[in-house]
């Protein structure tokens, strides 16, 4: 004690900042590339960890690590208990009196099979019970298109879910955005459907110090401009936020400045933030992966349409959506029935009509 | 006149007054209780069922009694406010099943947890719920039990989830409740509800693997009313033996019609339950009085014109008022 006392008299700030570097946690560098998949990892160990009433249960979660290793390293921590396989049946038992489970689905595709409860059960039952009976669930997994897993396999739900009344639905894109929305989704009180994207869980991205840190969650309801611009705004969500901010690189050469808009929650949607854009670049570009018909780009158009940014359009607004077929094996097809970074730099180019 | 009768008095009161006085009372306030022999339930996988021979008291019986004719009464006062346009939408009626709720009830807590389907009412009111507020619920008003937001199939109270629309959803959830139970180790388990017509949903058969595979304290319970909506059970199942379709889960097949059976059964599964032996299935058969719902004009019950004709009753009207399915009612306890 005294020669450390001693130590610390004499070199003063360098004992210091080594008795520091110690603590690992404290210690780390400002910002780290974290994958989409570890991002999601980290959120539920610290939910886990932070309250007793939270749990997993899913397909393969547990011993197997998770189908696609979402949820590796949990069940050796916290055991069967709170991390529980579940055999084959979507309609994964919801009604957890009083804890607050997290439901995984393999993919969304599945939850088809638990549609029913997912909205007449969890969705309604606040509302139809006057408030009596809150479902604080989670729904969470892979959505939309993957590679070569054809047509009922690639299907994304953000428009069924975001039809929703009850439901809250959010929709990542980067690591930040998965472990900031999944937390604000184990948190709160409503059920919440997290629709990841299996393409980006090996994809790197960087975690800000404030991300890393186990308080950090995202609001739900907010979108994200991921980048600024005044010629058009380009609004997106999940994989198709990188495609966006792919051909705003490209347009820039050109001298066309995108303003690109990552929504991160379906519902609610944060409207506003694409109001104030729209009012200022005067044009506006959606991509979504889904289907056209009654999908995100859709709405979008209608709220626009009814809002005060309508009259500061200067062309229609245009939609880049999946295709209107079921999702093809073949490659060369599959690719050409997704939005692609060239699509959607004809998109802006005919809405700016150049 | 009063004179002849205080000379009486005087004169018993000299020899045996109290041997006088005792004949002229009836024998129930020397009776507290009574001993009934009841039905053999149908086992399935099980080496011995619930006591055949059961105690029932007086306040029971009177408590039990008066829990169903308000049940009764509330249902058939439902009846007449859906023909007054009072009620809207979907009104199933639960009377000729009232022994069905008071047994279970009898025989689990409040603090345990219940879901059924959309026959509610009378599981809202044993669960806790008031006459008043299932009324003004079905009413649409504002001080109903779901403030007027959940009408005739969603009610809820403390421990009670409902009142479930979609047919079997209420399975899944009930054995969820019942993993919570497990999970916050309180000893509590969750009586989950379904009917005939429900038995045959797939979801329910999922149910019944999680909940043999992870030992829920769940009993299951199938309200054999013998049809559902219009359809016979025969007509709807290959096998009607809704006690077996559990497989591997333990069954019992009980008179649903005699409070007494259904509580002694229900006590047997709830400490099947709650000694961590995992899930247990009872099929309680009843009747219910009215057709499916209130949009069914329920003519062509034939059981009703059995019942008629056992107790000999003029009609089938008075089988809906007289309360003949639900209690066992002896001179000796009135």
């Amino acid at each position: 004690m005294a020669a450390s006392l001693r130590c610390f008299l004499r070199s003063g700030k360098n004992t210091v900042s080594a008795l520091q570097r110690r603590d690992f946690h404290r210690s780390a560098p400002a910002a780290v590339q974290m994958t989409v998949r570890d991002a999601l990892n980290q959120a539920m160990d610290e939910e886990l960890e932070r309250d007793e009433r939270v749990f997993l249960l899913g397909e393969e979660v547990a011993q197997y690590d998770g189908a696609y290793k979402v949820s590796r390293g949990l069940w050796k921590k916290y055991g069967d208990k709170r991390i529980i396989d579940t055999p084959i049946s979507e309609i994964n038992v919801l009604l957890q009196a009083g804890l607050r489970p997290i439901c995984e689905f393999m993919t969304f595709n599945f939850s088809m099979q638990a549609i029913d409860q997912i909205i007449n059960s969890a969705a309604k039952t606040y509302y139809m019970s006057a408030g009596l009976q809150s479902v604080p669930i989670v729904f969470r997994g892979p959505n939309g298109a993957s590679a070569g897993v054809a047509a009922q396999h690639s299907q994304c739900f953000a428009a069924w879910y975001g039809h929703c009344p009850g439901l809250k639905v959010v929709s990542p894109w980067n690591s930040e955005d998965a472990k900031g929305l999944l937390k604000s989704a184990i948190r709160d009180e409503n059920p919440v459907v997290v629709l990841e994207n299996e393409l980006l869980y090996g994809v790197p991205f960087e975690m800000s110090e404030e991300a890393q840190s186990k308080d950090f969650t995202i609001p739900i309801g907010k979108a994200k401009i991921e980048r600024q611009g005044n010629s058009i705004t380009l609004v997106a969500h999940s994989r198709y936020v990188g495609h966006c901010l792919d051909a705003a690189a490209v347009l820039a050469k050109e001298g066309i400045e995108c303003e690109v808009i990552n929504l991160r929650t379906i519902r609610p949607m944060d409207v506003e933030t694409i109001e104030t854009s729209v009012m200022k670049t005067n044009h506006l570009v959606t991509v979504e992966g889904g289907w056209p018909q009654f999908g995100i780009g859709a709405e979008i158009c209608a709220r626009i349409m009814e809002g005060p940014a309508f009259n500061y359009l200067d062309s229609p607004v245009t939609r880049v959506t999946g295709v209107d077929i079921p999702m093809p094996y073949a490659k060369i097809l599959e690719d050409h029935s997704l939005p692609q970074v060239k699509d959607i730099i004809f998109s802006v180019k005919k809405t700016l009509n150049i | 006149m009063l004179a002849t009768i205080a000379s009486v008095f005087r004169v018993s009161a000299q020899r045996n007054g109290a041997a006088l006085i005792m004949s002229a009372r009836t024998f129930t306030d020397f009776t507290t209780q009574a001993t009934f022999e009841i039905k053999k339930c149908d086992l399935f996988k099980l080496d011995e069922g619930p006591a055949t021979q059961v105690v029932l008291t007086r306040d029971e019986g009177l408590q039990y009694y008066r829990t169903i004719q308000i049940m009764r009464r509330m249902e058939l006062k439902a009846d007449q406010l859906y023909k007054q346009k009072m009620i809207r939408g979907f009104c199933h009626l639960y009377d000729g099943q009232e022994a069905c709720a008071v047994g279970l009830e009898a025989s689990i807590n409040l603090s345990d947890h219940l879901i059924t389907a959309y026959r509610a009412h009378g599981y809202t009111y044993t669960r806790g719920g008031t006459v008043k507020e299932i009324m003004a619920e079905l009413t649409g008003r504002r001080g109903g039990i779901a403030k007027g937001k959940g009408g005739s199939m969603h009610m809820y109270c403390k421990n009670f989830y409902g009142g479930n629309g979609i047919i079997g959803a209420q399975v899944p959830l009930g054995a969820g409740v019942a993993l919570a139970c497990k999970y916050l180790g309180n000893n509590e388990l969750c009586v989950c509800l379904y009917g005939d017509g429900a038995a045959n949903q797939g979801q329910i058969f999922e149910t019944y693997n999680m909940a043999a595979l992870w030992k829920l304290p769940v009993i299951f319970v199938c309200e054999n009313n013998r049809y559902g909506m219009g359809t016979s059970v025969e007509r709807a199942a290959a096998s009607t033996d809704y006690y077996k379709r559990g497989e591997f889960i333990p069954g019992l097949r009980v008179d649903g019609m005699d409070v007494l059976c259904v509580r002694e059964a229900t006590r047997f599964a709830a400490d099947h339950c709650r000694s961590g032996k995992g899930p247990i299935l009872m099929e309680l058969q009843t009747y219910r009085y009215h057709g499916h719902s209130m949009s069914d004009p329920g003519l062509r019950f034939l059981h009703l014109t059995d019942l008629m004709l056992q107790n000999n009753l003029k009609s089938t009207a008075h089988v809906r008022r007289s309360g003949k399915c639900a209690v066992r009612v002896t001179p000796s306890l009135c």
